[in-house]
């Protein structure tokens, strides 16, 4: 079975040819049927490997399979090679397997749309580029899975291309990519340079042998791209825009798979990052608190239901990139898995609730939804505990395991994840009551609605809120029990039940912790009551006052501050470099024309047609052979 | 004796030479190319070549020359060319540096080589032969080299004579009325 | 009786046709009435003709004068060419010199 891990991108690649040849004619919702059939078969040849592996012992866990040579150059010789270890195929569980049940949900979310089967095309597409980058065995291959995300991303953010936001969204998620993309093709270059190779094996082997400086760059310059494809400090502004795109977009690529590719190139060259100078992996660890933080305390304020899920997101990818700062790549990996389940559980039922609210999206028009959606209030609540941290939810176990190695890094950080974590109890708990509990606040804006002429007043009871079709409910269950139970990959109470730690810890360096377990689990769970009290107080009891600042809901204006920039000085340097490439690189280019055409012009006048001066030519040029014979080389 | 021939042929010689390149008049020119042609062919006889000194007269000095007499009276270029002025400024100070420069490394051959050994030549048995006949020994000679040895190049010679006075009977004669000449280009080939 | 200083050495010969083919490559140079040209490289001619008969005469060798006689017979060739030539030229362009033929100026 190992040694058809190749079918595992070529499953979804096949979908997607399939699809844009025939997707017209098999139509809503067969094309749709047709993409999920083949992200499922895809996962079962992933449980297929993964079931071969286990059976391995843990040193034989690598399985490298390569089908053809693809860049030989000199030296460098890189094939499309798939690298079969446990880390690629928890990724690939997850991917696979999240990715079915999207795809499903699709069918459902999608139906009536007009351009059904390309949404299915670019899912597959999608799913095909994010296991290349996943499987890939070296950097090159992981970065044509890179691009290829990015460039499903533009298309599926900007599905809905005839609302401008949406164009725009797209066009902004792939420029700010793209200033991340050259973050890993500078690493590339470094290892290159380096080692001379561009396989993980073999820069991972080499990491003993690499100057501190030569490491520290390639962590950095990687950890440039993660934050661009991760949406980290910088570069994070492309994540909240991409809501833009539908629901299962945003579940699939924003939560669980394309935003996690950054976490994942980090963990496969942890070695690397193990050998670099300390500041390296410092400014991981504070870039991806910082996040955690800033997103947190904007999504307080936020009153779109998927914004704030959005925002949610590069918290929590901020979680990820704290563990990895501090040496806890297993946590990170653990979260990341956890997160999966829960966030794309969340963005599911938020898109569930969309649907059935008709395509409504501001929590303010939402309220006591719990009756009249029951299967998605219920999962929906599954996923709230579980981000907040309250055991024995998934969330709670992979939270406290960062926590724990935060703590060992610098207690700041760790206090820095706590004060995240109380936020993030407190804004889930703030959206799940705003949206399922309290008043019903959707009757207003539907009378608004009716007053604009569109809706007919004897129509309101089609209006109502509804519970969404079975292809929709189906993977919101499955997620919850994902959800609920997660946690027992990775149980922190004895070696035995880490078994997440216990199965990458071949290919994955793995520290072990000092400080005690328990006290700290027991503040975090503290914590992430007091958060949910709050919230409860302020939203549901109405006992505090509402504190929604304005700069919070603005982002801290920095997504403005940013397009300023850009339009004013970035606008004015970009035409300083237009100006030299017009002027100087073509100018010396047009330069060496115009010297040619007027020398040419001058030596021109040789040629006089006149045959007395072809006479002396002749003549000159006799007695200057002669004289180069004679004298020069003294032939006599 | 020879020395005073050597010195009076030498004087002729370069004073034709002179003569030619210095005299505006065409004809003039063409007089002082017979002087200097016929010193020629004094030094051709004190350097025992006689047959060559009666050819040179003969083909030379009386043909060529004449030849190029007719010319010159036939078409009417007997008008002077004024010396005085030179169209191309930079064209008399290469002359002179070329011809200076030519005497110079030509000269400094011929000087260098003075003391050269002088490779021994057998003759073909042909020549040998005639070199034993008192009279007439290098007319002899030489005829018995030309239509021996190099009587490959004679024949050639003589079909490159036939071309020649084809080729100048066609380039040169009057065209007939509506006919153009060699050297016009035909209408609308330009 | 005017007493020999010395007897001319074929170096003497060979000296005075280099001056006589330099004065020809000058005059090529500097004359433009096309048959003073043509005199010009007779000149040249000569000079060549000088030395191939010296030489004969200082190596014993028969092979120089039979040279000298191909020479002859060549350039009588090629002045019947090159008047042929200058005629037909000269009479479309009457009074013309090599200065006015420059239809190959580039």
């Amino acid at each position: 079975m190992l040694d058809l891990v190749w079918l595992i991108p070529a499953l979804p690649l096949l979908g997607f040819l399939f699809i844009t040849v025939a997707g017209r004619k098999l139509g809503d919702p067969k094309a749709g049927y047709f993409a999920t059939a083949m992200v499922a078969a895809s996962f079962a040849v992933t449980v297929g490997v993964f079931v071969d592996l286990m059976s391995k012992t843990a040193e034989e866990r690598t399985h490298v399979r390569t089908l053809f040579q693809w860049i030989p150059v000199g030296s460098l010789k890189i094939d499309v090679a798939f690298l079969a270890d446990p880390l690629s195929i928890t990724m690939c569980l997850f991917v696979t397997g999240i990715g079915t049940l999207i795809h499903l949900y699709a069918v459902g979310y999608m139906h009536g749309d007009s351009r059904f089967s390309k949404f299915f095309l670019y899912l597959n597409l999608f799913a095909f580029s994010m296991l290349m980058l996943v499987l890939g065995s070296n950097m090159l291959v992981t970065f044509l899975g890179w691009e290829g995300v990015g460039a499903c991303s533009y298309f599926l953010i900007s599905f809905w291309h005839e609302k401008e936001s949406a164009a725009t969204a797209g066009k902004k998620a792939f420029i700010t990519n793209r200033v991340g993309d050259w973050g890993f093709m500078m690493a590339m270059f470094f290892a290159f340079w380096a080692v001379g190779s561009l396989d993980y094996s073999v820069i991972n082997g080499a990491a003993g042998g690499l100057t501190k400086t030569t490491a520290t760059a390639i962590a950095l310059f990687c950890f440039l791209g993660a934050c661009g494809k991760s949406a980290q400090l910088p570069l994070y502004l492309w994540l909240p825009d991409a809501m833009e795109g539908p629901t299962p977009v945003s579940a699939l690529i924003h939560a669980a798979t394309m935003v996690t590719a950054g976490v994942y190139l980090m963990v496969r060259i942890s070695p690397i990052l193990e050998v670099s100078s300390s500041y390296a992996p410092t400014i991981i660890a504070i870039v991806g608190a910082a996040t955690a933080l800033f997103a947190a305390t904007i999504a307080v304020a936020q009153n779109d239901i998927k914004k704030v899920l959005a925002y949610s997101t590069v918290s929590q990818l901020g979680y990820m990139f704290l563990a990895i700062g501090s040496g806890a790549y297993t946590a990170a990996i653990f979260h990341m898995v956890t997160h999966a389940f829960f966030k794309a559980l969340l963005f599911l039922g938020a898109g569930s609730v969309i649907h059935g609210m008709h395509h409504e999206q501001d929590m303010r028009r939402m309220g006591a939804l719990r009756t009249l959606m029951p299967i998605t209030a219920g999962t929906f609540i599954i996923g709230w505990l579980a981000i907040a941290g309250v055991p024995p939810f998934a969330g709670f176990w992979s939270k406290d395991d960062i926590l724990l190695f935060a703590y060992d890094k610098s207690p700041i950080l760790w206090l820095v994840g706590l004060v995240t974590a109380l936020l993030t109890a407190y804004y889930m708990t703030r959206q799940v009551i705003m949206v399922f509990y309290g008043k019903a606040r959707w009757h207003d804006a539907h009378a608004e609605h009716g007053a604009h002429g569109d809706l007919v007043e004897g129509a309101r009871s089609e209006l109502a809120p509804h519970e969404s079709p079975w292809m929709m409910v189906a993977p919101l269950v499955v997620l919850a029990g994902l959800s609920i139970v997660g946690g027992a990959i990775n149980l922190p109470f004895s070696h035995n039940t880490e078994r997440l730690v216990s199965w990458l810890e071949p290919v994955v360096v793995v520290h072990e912790s000092t400080t005690a377990k328990l006290p700290l689990a027991l503040v975090a769970i503290a914590v992430g009551l007091i958060g949910i009290a709050a919230a409860v107080l302020v939203y549901a009891k109405h006992k505090a006052r509402v504190i929604e600042p304005q700069i919070l809901a603005d982002a801290w204006g920095y997504d403005r501050s940013v397009s300023n920039f850009m339009g004013g000085p970035g606008r004015k340097a970009f035409d300083g470099v237009v100006w030299a490439d017009a002027h100087v690189v073509d100018g010396a280019v047009n330069g060496v024309g115009a010297l040619v055409s007027a020398t040419a012009g001058k030596v021109r006048k040789l040629q006089s047609g006149n045959v007395r001066n072809y006479a002396a030519a002749i003549g000159s040029g006799v007695v200057l052979l002669l004289v180069w014979f004679v004298v020069v080389r003294g032939m006599l | 004796m020879e020395l005073f021939v050597f010195v009076v042929a030498g004087a002729m010689v370069l004073g034709g030479a002179v003569g030619v390149i210095v005299r505006s008049h065409p004809v003039h020119a063409a007089l002082s190319l017979i002087l200097t042609l016929f010193g020629v062919a004094v030094l051709f006889v004190a350097q025992e070549a006689h047959f060559l000194a009666a050819v040179q007269v003969i083909v030379y000095a009386g043909a060529i020359v004449v030849l190029f007499l007719f010319v010159i009276m036939l078409l009417g270029v007997d008008n002077a060319e004024d010396l005085r002025i030179e169209p191309f400024k930079v064209q008399r100070p290469v002359a002179v540096v070329v011809g200076a420069g030519l005497l110079a490394m030509i000269g400094m051959a011929i000087i260098v080589s003075r003391k050269a050994t002088v490779p021994v030549v057998t003759q073909s048995q042909a020549v040998q032969d005639a070199a034993l006949e008192p009279h007439d020994s290098n007319i002899k000679a030489l005829a018995r080299d030309v239509f021996s040895d190099h009587v490959l190049a004679f024949e050639l010679t003589s079909v490159l004579l036939v071309i020649a006075v084809v080729a100048t009977v066609m380039l040169a004669r009057k065209p007939r009325p509506g006919e153009l000449t060699p050297l016009e280009p035909k209408v609308g080939a330009q | 009786m005017i007493a020999a200083v010395a007897t001319p050495t074929t170096t003497w010969y060979l000296l005075l046709s280099a001056v006589l083919f330099t004065i020809g490559v000058v005059g090529v140079m500097v004359r433009r009435n096309p048959l003073v040209l043509f005199m010009c490289i007779e000149l040249m001619l000569n000079a060549v003709n000088l030395s191939f008969v010296a030489l004969a005469r200082r190596l014993g060798d028969i092979g120089g004068q039979s040279m000298v006689f191909f020479v002859m017979v060549v350039a009588a060739a090629e002045v019947v060419v090159g008047l042929g030539l200058v005629v037909a030229i000269l009479r479309r362009k009457p009074h013309a010199t090599t200065d006015d033929m420059a239809e190959l100026k580039g």
